[in-house]
């Protein structure tokens, strides 16, 4: 029921934001600002324009990387899922981008491609990608075999049995695979400012901890958390629409 | 008792146009498992061919053949004279395992068949409706697979290989997921459809009482290596009222007969 599950996630909430208050009352560290303070620094900003001005320059690199993660990922992950010497050729490129310390490839990026938007598209992408494509990929390839061989034996063409078995099929791992990069995306986007050079979101974390303003500091790693959130409801509800039947389940019992 | 014939393997053919599928010299090799080896065998048009046999003979390797979901390793199958390079809208298939698709409904998956020959939506969704309620789930037509019993998926299974309007269809142990009642019933029903439909029915059963009770024709395979052991017509039973079918002498003696040559190859 839906308003059951609206009901336990308003619990929790209430819950996680308490636990928070009771923990910068105590206080569990000098660092460390109450629920109630760091609300207040989130209202002074967005009312000030801060939080536009960042989000401006912080949501360029995360939309453009994830919107070609997501597309790309997704594209190449059918392929490699689709055709054999294709996974025997990216494959391996992907479980190793997904395993690299991404830390370590930034000053590369910066060599590579500057300070600019590139390189903060880069970490995105790499952040967000490797799991879209290697989910698309395993699920396409663990399309029941059988439900392949209905549609050959109905007379499906290739491309039928694509679009109308395999991605169907798949739609579900593809979908967790887009939740999970898509966080991944944000986590990128925001490494990107911290490492790369502090801008928007990045820059507010940056210079509120320089100068100890630790309420702004927390607010805003709050909001990207936030908008994170309430972005991947937005794919689920997505992801209800576009293919319904598999929401409610499976005939494989 | 007296109708009973048996007949060597590769049976003459009847007369010109009476054989609707026909299996020539077929062998298939999966690596080094010889499956079948050289088996060849006749469907009389109308009827319904049953391939029975312990598993791991090779049945459902046979009828995947004819459906030319696969290739033979040589040797040739013939759908009213014209070899068999792939599958064809002369054939349609009923999956063991059912192969529905879990995110569409009854509806849609009785229709997937025409929907993949291009018929247009309310075209394909009339003639699906029409054997839905032929196959007994009217109102079912919004429901999912998974909200449907194993004897409702198969009759979603059987309703789709009906409506595309094959002249063959290819079952392959369509009842044994479903459980001993619903069985009956499915085989009452098969009995009226072979009736009525003017179809050939060629039906994979590793059951000796289903093949004699729905067969016009029971070619008996055997493994190692495995081959056309026997075919038996059990011609009597066809006339008799499919209610007194399973009491009848005549029924009871060609299971008996079966049950007296497969023993052998039980463990
Ligand atoms: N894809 C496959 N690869 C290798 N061996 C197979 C494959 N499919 C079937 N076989 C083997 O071929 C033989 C016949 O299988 P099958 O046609 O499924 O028999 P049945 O349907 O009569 O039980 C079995 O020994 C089986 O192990
Ligand atoms: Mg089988």
């Amino acid at each position: 029921m839906p308003s059951r599950s609206l009901l336990l996630k308003l619990a929790s909430a209430v819950i996680f934001f308490g636990a928070w208050e009771i923990a910068g009352r105590i206080p569990v560290s000098y660092a460390f600002p109450t629920f109630i303070e760091s609300m207040e620094a989130l209202g002074r900003m967005a009312l000030d324009g801060t939080l536009v001005r960042a989000y401006a320059e912080t949501l360029r690199p995360l939309a453009i990387g994830v919107a070609i993660s997501a597309l790309l990922g997704i594209a190449i992950g059918l392929w490699i899922g689709l055709t054999e010497w294709f996974d025997w050729l990216f494959s391996p490129i992907f479980v190793v981008m997904q395993a690299a310390p991404l830390a370590a490839l930034i000053p590369l990026l910066v060599m590579v491609y500057g300070i600019g938007l590139t390189s903060k598209v880069f970490v995105v992408c790499i952040m967000a990608m490797p799991v879209i494509v290697l989910n698309t990929a395993g699920a396409v390839r663990n399309t029941p075999h059988s439900l392949k061989e209905m549609g050959r034996a109905f007379l499906g063409s290739r491309r039928d049995i694509i679009l109308k078995i395999i991605i169907p099929s798949a739609s579900p791992i593809i979908f967790s695979g887009l939740r999970l990069g898509i966080s991944a995306g944000f986590i990128g986007a925001i490494l990107a400012e911290l490492k790369i050079t502090p801008t928007g979101v990045g820059d507010i974390i940056t210079f509120s901890r320089s100068i100890a303003d630790y309420a702004s500091m927390y607010s805003a790693i709050f909001s990207i958390i936030a908008l994170a959130v309430i972005f991947l409801n937005l794919l689920e509800k997505l992801e209800r629409t576009l293919f319904e039947g598999n929401v409610r389940g499976y005939a494989s019992d | 008792m007296a109708m009973l014939q048996t007949e060597p393997a590769a049976a003459a053919a009847g007369t010109g146009g009476a054989i609707a599928v026909s299996v020539r010299n077929i062998t298939k090799n999966y690596g080094d498992v010889e499956a079948l080896k050289n088996l060849s065998l006749d469907f009389p048009r109308g009827q319904l061919t049953s391939l029975l046999g312990p598993s791991g003979c090779g049945k459902t390797t046979l009828l995947k053949i004819i459906a030319g979901l696969l290739e033979p390793t040589s040797g040739e199958v013939e759908v009213n004279g014209r070899p068999v390079r792939g599958p064809g809208p002369d054939r349609a298939f009923v999956f063991q395992d059912f192969a529905l698709l879990p995110w569409a409904n009854v509806l849609r998956n009785v229709a997937f068949g025409l929907e993949l020959r291009g018929v247009a939506r309310s075209e394909r969704e009339a003639i699906a409706a029409r054997y839905i309620r032929e196959v007994g789930l009217a109102g079912f037509e919004k429901s999912y697979p998974h909200e449907l019993s194993g004897g409702m998926r198969q009759r979603v299974g059987l309703a789709r290989a009906l409506a595309v309007d094959a002249e063959v269809l290819l079952m392959d142990e369509p009842f044994s997921a479903v459980d001993e009642q619903t069985r009956r019933k499915f085989q009452e029903d098969l009995l009226s459809l072979v009736k009525n439909e003017n179809k050939t029915f060629i039906f994979v059963t590793h059951s000796i009482e289903e093949a004699v009770y729905v067969s016009d024709q029971i070619a008996i395979l055997l493994p190692r290596p495995s081959r056309v052991s026997e075919i038996i017509r059990p011609r009597g039973l066809r006339q008799k009222d499919v209610a007194n079918i399973r009491r009848d002498p005549e029924y009871l003696d060609i299971v008996d007969r079966i049950w007296a040559s497969l023993k052998s190859y039980v463990e």
